[in-house]
């Protein structure tokens, strides 16, 4: 393999396998970066990306299979080790520390021991040129995901690496500041250095990418130059079968459907010193329709979801009203019972209890909704007939399982997450709220979640889907409205929104206002 | 001598303890590690240090034995929760109760001997000025340590590189670790350091407060000093304040006993703990200040997978 080369690849990964317990999340990878190369790892969550960067950059100990450097056998004990060899490493899952400032963030993965005003200084100046404006003296806690990416990148690019690794870099940005992101990757390449990519975004990897390595199920399935595949080609590879496409009817007489989920002058002061307040919002939701709620994570997205869902109650009853009728002031289980569904975006400990049964799981949302069918008198549980709709979710929604009646930590997140939506679909509920309907989720799965949202919206009920996957709110809303800053923009009907516009609100653009300027401040 | 400074000199010596096992724990906590043993490795140090002191006739060997057990003593808890990952409160209970019983098994033989006594500074010319002399130049050596050890932490916390890595530590192990930084080594260091403070401030009461050896003699004060981290929101100068509050209002309360003032005596006992609580609490109203300063990741065991 390495004889089609003259030169010898910058990193070279020979058979390196990692097993976890009974699962082998990396199976004999090979794969070599040349220098100057920008090298895309693709694959659904699951397949092992994350697992064999982590390898790479030494938070893992592989299993066995060899690491060359320069053509050299290297052994990555540490993330230490990593940076002294000149492997530099942004996280997906950001590892910076909110309770400090951004030069001190940096500080702390330098060893040279200068002093933090020198770093600051530094940090700066390289910002700048790279077009990456950063204030090196704010705390970290303030500041929007994108600007903490900043920090990560330059904190990175300080140690003067030859191989830089991101992962899933572009998940938390607009499609502005990811154009931004593409244009420093593009210098670094002309600079010299090697990226390795890592991303489900296909049109993205096609843009910015000189070769491909797909992973399925740990395994390598194939190597390719993604300039010369097309979208559905790359999934294919990455799926190992065709995805079906979702149907989107338009909806018809929607105008007129009666406004099943009201918002009214919807506010709430920031719960914790780093959290967003919400400022006054104002939607309606009608009865056929699907509404998505786009914006950049951390903009009060997860507020607002726990406001309309009664997490956390309103002052105000009038803020929310389900059927027409003022839920503001009620809990969960009394918005429940007025015909509203609920799936949060956290799977383990809100949408689902981690160590009980799916069974289980289900009488805990549904003990009030159901009570009629699924208690007998004095309180009793009707266990066979709990069984027995579980049974039914679990079919309907195809989840796969290792048990009968798994407990819910046992699921992987995809499954698991089409068990909670399932669980609120069989409701038939009349007012649907999903926070990240299929974050985490496989191809197949989330394309199963997303068409029968839509089924259940043109069967009559009102659904609100808040999601970071904008290309996931472009194929299931009626209308998409943007989240930034605690404010809700007015929903653009699909047919007027491109992600062009929707990009730009959710950057922060007023509505009807085009250019938005990111010059350095 | 002015009775104000005679009071003065109480309320310091009161307070000493309190203020060094404190820092010490703040060091500790300041790294996400909360370590409760901090009653049992003072009284450790207390009766260590009063054995050596008695032993070798020279209470300067016994301040130092009673650095070395409170050190040595925490090395157990570090070695249980860094290495092994056991649950920190539950280890940390453990290891007050193992100090509280241990401790009086050793000291069986000590109580109600003559222990000695670290001698306090004089300096002439300084010691005998007026007003201030006694106060500033007359004290304890362990006193003058404890305010080193307040300013010496401040600073490392505050102005140096480790302090900044320890910091980060306790703010997400997870993501130090994924910097490179070696989190166990830290919390190591940080809760030796810790335990060092509190047999240093177990020495304090054996060789300087109360020169004899006493079972249960720590009464309480490692309890104190937990508490003192929490409410100066991890910020050593107020932890200071607090040790200082709390002491002040003790010598107080005791005075008031004994000239009788008609109020029932538990009450009064139980002043310095509300006062010093009040006070704490009313420094630490800016939220966002606290938020910043709570160590995140405080108590829960550090497992990097590997």
């Amino acid at each position: 393999m390495a004889a089609q080369h003259d030169a010898v690849p910058l990193l070279g990964v020979r058979g390196l396998t990692k097993i976890f317990g009974s699962l082998t999340a990396c199976d004999h990878i090979d794969l070599t970066i040349a220098k100057g190369e920008v090298h895309a790892l693709l694959g659904e969550n699951g397949a092992g990306k994350s697992t064999l960067v982590k390898m790479l950059f030494g938070s893992l100990e592989p299993h066995s299979g060899d690491i060359l450097w320069n053509g050299e056998p290297v052994r990555i004990t540490s993330p230490g080790v990593a940076k002294t060899l000149g492997i530099g490493m942004v996280f997906q899952h950001f590892s910076l520390f909110e309770a400090l400032t951004a030069a001190e963030n940096i500080a702390l993965s330098l060893d040279d021991g200068s002093p933090i005003s020198t770093i600051a200084a530094k940090a700066r100046a390289l910002s700048y040129s790279y077009g990456l404006p950063l204030d090196p003296d704010s705390l970290v806690g303030d500041l929007s995901v994108g600007e903490r990416q900043r920090i990560e990148i330059i904190r990175c690019l300080l140690q003067t690496p030859q191989l830089i690794i991101l992962d899933e870099p572009t998940s938390v940005l607009t499609p502005q500041e990811a154009n931004r992101l593409f244009e420093t990757l593009e210098r670094l390449r002309s600079e010299g250095k090697s990226i390795l990519y890592i991303s489900h975004r296909l049109e993205e990897v096609k843009r910015l990418c000189d070769r491909a390595t797909v992973l399925r199920h740990g395994k390598v399935v194939g190597h390719c130059n993604p300039r010369e595949e097309t979208a559905s080609s790359l999934a294919r590879m990455m799926v190992g079968n065709e995805v079906k496409a979702v149907v989107r009817e338009p909806a018809e007489g929607v105008e007129t459907a009666a406004v099943l989920l009201e918002i009214r002058k919807l506010s709430r002061k920031p719960a914790t010193p780093f959290s967003v307040p919400l400022k006054d919002i104002d939607l309606d939701v009608r009865a056929g329709e699907v509404i998505g709620i786009a914006g950049v994570a951390g903009n009060g997205q997860g507020e607002f979801f726990e406001a309309i869902s009664g997490e956390v109650q309103q002052p105000d009853a009038a803020s929310v009203r389900i059927r027409g009728k003022d839920a503001g002031k009620l809990s969960i289980t009394g918005r429940r019972l007025l015909g509203a569904a609920f799936v949060p975006e956290e799977r383990l400990g809100h949408g689902a209890a981690p160590g009980m049964k799916l069974s289980e799981n289900l009488l805990l949302s549904r003990h009030a909704t159901d009570a009629r069918s699924f208690l007998g008198s004095g309180g009793t549980i009707k266990s066979a007939v709990i069984s027995g709709a579980a049974q039914r979710i679990i079919q309907a929604m195809d989840v796969r399982k290792s048990a009968p009646d798994p407990e819910a930590a046992s699921l992987s997140g995809g499954n698991l997450q089409k068990f909670i939506v399932g669980r609120e679909l069989d409701r038939k509920p009349t007012v649907m709220v999903v926070n990240q309907p299929t974050w985490g989720v496989d191809a197949g799965a989330a394309a199963h979640i997303r068409q029968a949202l839509i089924e259940l919206a043109r069967s009559g009920s009102a659904v609100l889907v808040i999601s970071q996957d904008l290309d996931e709110l472009f194929e299931i809303s009626d209308a998409i409205a943007v989240m930034h800053h605690g404010q809700l923009s007015k929903p653009l009907p699909i047919a007027e929104a491109d992600f062009e516009t929707i990009g730009l609100l959710m950057g922060g653009a007023e509505p009807g206002r085009t250019e938005h300027p990111l010059e350095p401040a | 001598m002015d009775i104000t400074i005679a009071i003065l000199l109480t309320i310091a010596t009161a307070a000493t303890p309190l203020l060094i096992a404190a820092i010490g724990e703040l060091v500790v906590e300041r790294s996400g590690v909360l370590n409760l043993g901090v009653e049992g490795m003072m009284i450790m140090g207390a009766v260590g240090g009063f054995g050596a002191g008695y032993l070798t006739g020279s209470a300067w060997l016994g301040l130092l034995a009673a650095i070395a057990i409170g050190a040595l003593f925490s090395l157990l808890f570090a070695v249980m929760t860094l290495s092994l990952a056991t649950n920190q409160v539950a280890t940390g209970l453990s290891l007050t109760l193992l100090g509280l019983g241990f401790s009086g098994m050793m000291g069986t033989g000590f109580v109600g001997l003559p222990g000695q006594r670290l001698p306090d500074l004089y300096i002439p010319g300084l010691t005998t000025l007026p007003v201030v002399g006694e106060f500033l130049f007359g004290q304890d050596p362990i006193f003058y340590i404890s305010i080193a050890l307040t300013a010496g932490v401040a600073w490392f916390l505050f102005k140096t590189r480790a302090g900044l890595t320890l910091r980060s530590i306790g703010d997400s192990h997870g993501s130090a670790h994924a910097l490179g930084i070696n989190v166990i080594r830290y919390r190591y260091m940080a809760v030796i350091f810790g335990g060092a403070c509190a047999g240093l401030a177990g020495g304090q009461l054996s060789l300087v407060y109360t020169p004899q050896w006493v079972e249960n003699m720590s009464a309480g004060r490692g309890w104190i000093a937990l508490a003192l981290v929490v409410f100066a929101s991890w910020r050593p100068w107020r932890v200071l304040v607090g040790a200082y509050i709390f002491g002040a209002v003790w010598i107080g309360q005791l005075h008031a006993q004994a000239f009788g003032i008609p109020v029932p005596p538990q009450i009064l006992s139980s002043l310095p703990y509300l006062a010093t609580i009040v006070v704490l609490v009313l420094i630490s109203r800016n939220k966002r200040l606290t938020m910043m300063n709570t160590p995140a990741s405080l108590g829960q065991p550090f497992v990097p997978d590997r």
